[in-house]
């Protein structure tokens, strides 16, 4: 996987150490920045602005767990980005049909429905933290068993927990009277 | 076996210059041997106003002496240009009034056009021009590259018309960097090796804040935001208006409309402002026709005034924060850029704000300077341990059905930077595919920014929806977008036409170009003619002395009449502009003066040897 080799990884993991994956984009980006060949050739200009901006999208994907899972997946045959916020939850069904009341009656003026669109919000936060806490966990099983059957898992989640961050950004976004 | 060392290294390389071209002040550094040096100017003032006083003939004047010019002849002064920068005439409407120079509205649509007949980047390559003819003169070597600063949310046609300037003006432009950036590399060289930096940069006439990680040398930008309309100017031009608005209560006179007037006033508020930096109050005072206006103003009530401007600066502020993933409590330092930092309101607004004692200890309207010089330093490999990955200020997407913008390259990626897309025709046989490619973070076309059309030409005549052409955008380290397309089917590059939305088109920069040379002859001719004649006066002035001589009458009436005969001939080609012919007439004197001299000379000697004066 290119994103991958950009970073020296002998091996491409879904666990990754931040610390490690910053030391190695420092790294690269002294051997391969621009600045770098500021009086090179314009073949080499060329080439190094093309192996920098290559480092870069993939210091920006690699790093956020999120993106890695999903540029992972796209790489093992995963059709990803689709599946939107229509596949509602189940279980959460209830609590969303709820906010959406609650942000009704905030547009109508009711301000006395803000508490319960906080703690809606809360719920949801909490929630994906758990996902997240999941994700790591499928990470760390399929680096060291690499079972398809995990990929299906993580997908499983990245879709539920688009979902939810989708409420949360619903629940944050809810009209403000100003509160600061 | 024997090995030879050859050192390549000893071949001198050309020096590049850094530019900090500001909106009020310019300023040129180079990287010496101990570290970043400012360049001195020909009149041992540093800074050079960024002011360029444009003669009917067609001279030019740059810095100080055409701030004196903004007093007598205003109309053709022009003085915070660098805020038309990459600007159309609809962008600039409001700054409009509060110039003394006109804009020429009919050509201005997609390039601001001043009445005087240039644009903002040709005003730009006059003051780069004058800080490279500083440094050559400091340095004593020519200088064709250059580092130049720009704000760091300066868009994609700011940048480019920066970049023309730099052309016209005959300096190649190595490496835009941006100006808080450029701060912290001046600031970080020798400082601490970790640590999370804000440099707050309120200059003359934009603003930016930038969040920086510090990692052993490298300088890696996490976020930037700001507004490239706010400024020192804000405040003057707000100082300008309650005054006029107190003369006009004062004297029942309305002097908006006098432009010699207002820029003297305009001059008297910004020396106020100024003292009121380090003074509690200051006296206001203007002079005109014979009336006197005179109005005490206390710090507290300037700041009152100013309030509004300064709290401006704390939005962008809180928001680049947000993008950086930082709070306020994980700000390791705060570094203050740009002369509007030297009020004390904006200090106690940045340290509420950051809850951090902001560094000052660099001189505000030179640091911008030395980070350029550090990083021309970087690029000549000269210094090898620092490094600036910096970030691409505004989102780049494309216009899709329905006037949507499809991002794809967001606000505050890591640059060089790029994105593929691929396009396909809709109807059979289509061969061109328009791709409008805009900047912002709105979500409709009619809210962003538009960059440019890029014209995917002659593509191969196929059924619709089959062609497969794949663009990529890349936003090099310039911030600067770049365009090229591949058609998948045959592997070949396929050609992009550019239009720009706004800026100037490539033709038009190389007319410029052109234009500026033929002035650089047409300035290299007149002094030669200048030089010539300054010869000629000499001769002219010891020919007369010498006709006052005994020697003189010692010549043969033909000596006589060939020496005036040489005068007469040279006075003729006197006010010639060839200086060549002047030269010739001079020699030719100079050899019909020849026996004169050696009479002169014998005379002399005679006159030596008897003992007396000459």
């Amino acid at each position: 996987m290119l994103y991958y080799q950009s970073l020296e990884f002998a091996e491409p993991n879904l666990s990754l150490d931040s610390d490690d994956l910053q030391r190695r984009f420092y790294l690269r980006s002294r051997q391969l920045h621009p600045d770098r060949f500021a009086r090179a050739s314009n073949a080499e200009q060329q080439a190094a602005l093309e192996a920098s901006s290559v480092l870069n999208d993939a210091y920006r994907t690699l790093r956020n767990p999120v993106l890695r899972a999903e540029y992972f997946l796209k790489h093992h045959g995963f059709d990803i980005g689709e599946q939107r916020s229509k596949d509602v939850a189940p279980d959460l069904l209830e609590e969303v049909f709820e906010l959406n009341m609650a942000l009704e009656e905030l547009k109508m003026g009711d301000e006395s429905v803000r508490e319960q669109i906080d703690h809606a919000r809360g719920r949801f936060e909490h929630l994906r933290q758990g996902i997240d806490q999941q994700l790591e966990e499928l990470f760390g099983r399929y680096d060291r068993q690499p079972e398809p059957g995990l990929l299906v898992g993580i997908r499983g989640l990245l879709n539920r927990r688009r979902y939810i961050s989708n409420l949360i950004e619903t629940a944050t976004m809810a009209p403000s009277t100003d509160k600061s | 076996m024997s090995t030879f060392q050859i050192d390549f290294g000893s071949a001198k390389k050309p020096r590049i210059l850094g530019i900090d071209l500001g909106t009020t002040n310019s300023l040129g550094a180079y990287m010496g041997l101990t570290g970043p040096q400012i360049v001195p100017g020909a009149d041992q003032q540093n800074l050079v106003p960024s002011v360029v006083y444009f003669a009917e003939d067609g001279s030019t004047v740059v810095g100080f002496p055409a701030v004196e010019k903004l007093k007598t002849d205003p109309a053709r002064t022009v003085y915070s240009a660098k805020r038309l920068m990459g600007k159309g005439l609809a962008d600039v409407r409001t700054e409009l009034p509060l110039l003394s120079y006109g804009v020429d509205e009919a050509k201005s649509a997609s390039v601001v056009h001043l009445a005087i007949g240039v644009t903002p980047p040709e005003v730009g390559a006059r003051v780069l021009k004058q800080i490279k003819d500083n440094a050559e003169a400091h340095l004593g070597e020519e200088i064709t590259q250059a580092v130049v600063t720009v704000p760091a949310y300066f868009n994609d046609a700011q940048r480019q018309a920066t970049k023309d300037a730099g052309r016209i003006a005959g300096l190649e432009i190595l490496r835009l960097v941006n100006e808080p950036t450029a701060a912290a590399l001046a600031y970080g060289l020798d400082k601490r090796n970790q640590g999370i930096i804000a440099v707050y940069d309120f200059g003359g006439g934009t603003f930016d804040i930038s969040i920086l990680k510090l990692h052993d040398g490298i300088f890696e930008v996490l976020a930037t935001n700001g507004d490239t309309h706010l400024g020192g100017d804000d405040i003057d031009q707000l100082l300008l208006r309650v005054a006029l608005e107190d003369i006009q209560s004062e004297w029942q006179l309305d002097l908006s409309s006098d432009v010699v007037a207002v820029q003297s006033l305009r001059r008297a508020v910004i020396d106020a402002k100024h003292e009121l930096s380090t003074k509690p109050f200051v006296n206001l005072e203007f002079a005109w026709q014979g009336r006197r206006y005179q109005r005490e103003l206390t710090r507290g009530v300037f700041d009152q005034l100013i309030a509004p401007i300064v709290n401006r600066t704390l939005e962008p502020c809180r928001a680049c924060l947000k993008d950086a993933g930082v709070t306020v409590e994980q700000i390791d330092e705060v570094v203050l850029v740009g002369g509007s930092t030297r009020i004390p309101l904006v200090r106690s607004a940045v340290e509420n704000l950051f809850r951090a004692r902001p560094h000052t200890e660099l001189n505000p309207d030179e640091v911008v300077a030395l980070g350029a010089a550090v990083q021309a330093g970087i690029l000549a490999g000269e210094v090898t341990d620092a490094l600036l990955l910096d970030v691409t200020p505004l989102s780049l997407g494309i216009e899709t059905m329905g006037g949507v913008v499809s991002k794809l390259i967001h606000r505050n990626s890591t640059i060089p930077a790029s994105a593929t897309e691929q396009f396909t025709t809709a109807v059979d046989g289509q061969r061109n595919v328009l791709i409008h490619v805009l900047q912002g973070e709105r979500e409709l076309v009619k809210d962003c920014r538009s960059l440019a059309r890029f014209d995917l030409k002659d593509i191969d005549p196929v059924p619709a929806g089959l062609a497969r052409i794949e663009v990529k955008f890349m936003i090099d380290a310039n911030g600067i977008l770049n365009v090229s397309a591949k058609d998948i089917r045959t592997g070949k590059q396929q050609s992009v036409e550019v239009k720009p939305s706004y800026g100037l088109t490539d033709d038009q920069v190389e007319a410029m170009i052109l234009e500026s040379i033929e002035k650089a002859e047409a300035d290299f001719n007149e002094r030669q003619v200048r030089e010539a004649r300054v010869e000629a006066d000499a001769i002219l002035a010891a020919t007369d002395k010498a006709k006052a001589n005994d020697a003189w009458l010692d010549l043969s009436d033909e000596e006589r009449s060939a020496v005036n005969d040489a005068v007469n001939q040279l006075l003729l080609v006197y006010h010639s502009d060839q200086h060549s012919l002047i030269l010739e007439k001079i020699e030719a004197l100079n050899q019909a003066t020849m026996s004169l001299a050696e009479n002169m000379m014998n005379t002399a000697v005679r006159g030596a040897l008897k003992g007396t004066k000459i």
